[in-house]
C-alpha cells in the first residue's frame, strides 16, 4: 500500500507516529497550520511557528524519509481579532518561497462570524494575489452546514478563484455534494469521535464520486489517528474494492490536486 | 456488496452502537434536573432512524445543524456543542 497523508498537523505528534506512518506507506504528509489549543498572544508566535512548519519539522520528517509539506495561515479559531490576522496574514508571503510551502491553508470558518468571514476573504485575496492553491477547514458539527455555505460563497464570489486549486476540507454526508457540484475538491476527515468513520467515508465514496476527493486523518493534539488513512484503504479492501482504486482515492487522487503546485514532488 | 454481505460484516458493529444509544437514554432518564436543547435535538435526530428512506446519515446531520445564512455579529466561545440551540 502506499498513500500521501494529506492534512496531518505533525507538530503534535511523536517520532513513533512518523515511524508508523512510513512503515504503513505513507509517501507525503502535508502540513496545514493550525490553532495551538491555545490563542497565540502575538504576531511573533505565528512567526516562529511558520519557522516550524517551513524549516524544523520538514528536517524532523527526513529523518524518518518522509516528504514534508505545509500550507500556511492564521487558522479561523484565531480569526475573531481582526487586527492579529491582518498582521499575521501580511507575514505569510516572504514564507511563500519556501520549497515546502504548497499554498494558504487551513483557513475557513469556526463560528461563522463576520469578523472569521472578514479574514478568510483576506486570506482567499492574498491566495489570489500569488497564485497559490486553497485548503479549506469547514466548522464543526452544527456549524459545518452554514459555514460550507457561506465559505462557497466568498470563493465563488471572487473571479480569480478556480474551484479546482481549491480544497474544502472535513466534508461529511450534508455537506459533499455541495462541495462537489460547485466544482470544488472536497476531503474527508477521518476521525474516531466526530467528522468521519471509515465507513461513512467509503459510503460517500460509494454513493458520490471518486473524483476530486481525498482522505485524510487530520491528526493533531486531540483524540486522531495518524493511521487513520492506511485504515480506511483497509475498510475498502473487505467491501471488495479494486487494489487500483484504492490506490486511486489515497494516492493518486491527492497527487492529482497537490501537483498544481509544482514545488509537490516526490523522490 | 449483497445485503447479507452488508449484514455481516457491519451488523454487529451497529448492534453495538445500538445499545450504546439505548443505554445512553436510559442513563438520561436516571439522572435529575433539566436538560438542554442537545436532548430534544438528539431525540429529533432519532426518528430519522426508524425512516425507511436513503439518506439517513444526511438528514440527521441536517437536523443537528444550523439552518440560518447569516454571519453572526461576534464569536463569542471557540467550540461547539453538537445541536443547534435554535431547533424548535
Amino acid at each position: 500500500m502506499r498513500y500521501i497523508e494529506p492534512h496531518g498537523h505533525m507538530v503534535s505528534r511523536t517520532t513513533d507516529d512518523y515511524q508508523d506512518m512510513v512503515t504503513a506507506g505513507c509517501a507525503a504528509v502535508c502540513e496545514p497550520a493550525f490553532w495551538a489549543g491555545f490563542d497565540r498572544s502575538s504576531v511573533d508566535g505565528f512567526h516562529d511557528y511558520f519557522c516550524q512548519l517551513t524549516d524544523y519539522e520538514p528536517k524532523r520528517a527526513a529523518k524518518f524519509g518522509l516528504p514534508h509539506f505545509s500550507w500556511l495561515c492564521i487558522n479561523p479559531k484565531e480569526s475573531e481579532d481582526v487586527t492579529l490576522a491582518t498582521d499575521v496574514i501580511g507575514l505569510i508571503p516572504k514564507f511563500l518561497d519556501r520549497p515546502n510551502v504548497l499554498g494558504i491553508g487551513e483557513i475557513g470558518l469556526n463560528k461563522n462570524s463576520r469578523n472569521e468571514m472578514k479574514v478568510l476573504e483576506a486570506h482567499v485575496d492574498l491566495a489570489a494575489r500569488h497564485d497559490q492553491l486553497i485548503l479549506v477547514h469547514t466548522p464543526h458539527l452544527e456549524d459545518k452546514l452554514k459555514g460550507t455555505r457561506l465559505i462557497l460563497d466568498v470563493l465563488r464570489g471572487d473571479k480569480r478563484i478556480r474551484p479546482e486549486r481549491c480544497i474544502i476540507d472535513h466534508v461529511e454526508e450534508h455537506t459533499i455534494q455541495l462541495v462537489l457540484d460547485a466544482g470544488f475538491w472536497a476531503g474527508m476527515t477521518l476521525y474516531p469521535e466526530s467528522k468521519c468513520s471509515p465507513a461513512r467515508a467509503v459510503d460517500m465514496l460509494d454513493l458520490y464520486s471518486h473524483e476530486r476527493i481525498w482522505m485524510n486523518s487530520a491528526c493533531d493534539w486531540g483524540v486522531s489517528i495518524p493511521l487513520a488513512v492506511p485504515r480506511t484503504a483497509l475498510e475498502m479492501k473487505r467491501r471488495g474494492w479494486p487494489a487500483d482504486l484504492i490506490d486511486k482515492v489515497i494516492y493518486r487522487n491527492p497527487i492529482q490536486f497537490l501537483s498544481q503546485c509544482p514545488k509537490f514532488k516526490l523522490p | 456488496m449483497t445485503r447479507q454481505q452488508v449484514l455481516d460484516q457491519y451488523f454487529m458493529d451497529a448492534r453495538h452502537k445500538l445499545i450504546d444509544l439505548a443505554a445512553f437514554l436510559d442513563r438520561v432518564d436516571r439522572s435529575e434536573g433539566d436538560a438542554d436543547f442537545r436532548l430534544a435535538a438528539f431525540r429529533t435526530a432519532l426518528k430519522h432512524l426508524a425512516e425507511k428512506k436513503p439518506h439517513r446519515a444526511k438528514r440527521v446531520l441536517l437536523s443537528f445543524s444550523d439552518p440560518t445564512t447569516k454571519p453572526l455579529a461576534k464569536a463569542t466561545v471557540k467550540g461547539a456543542t453538537g445541536a443547534w440551540p435554535g431547533m424548535k
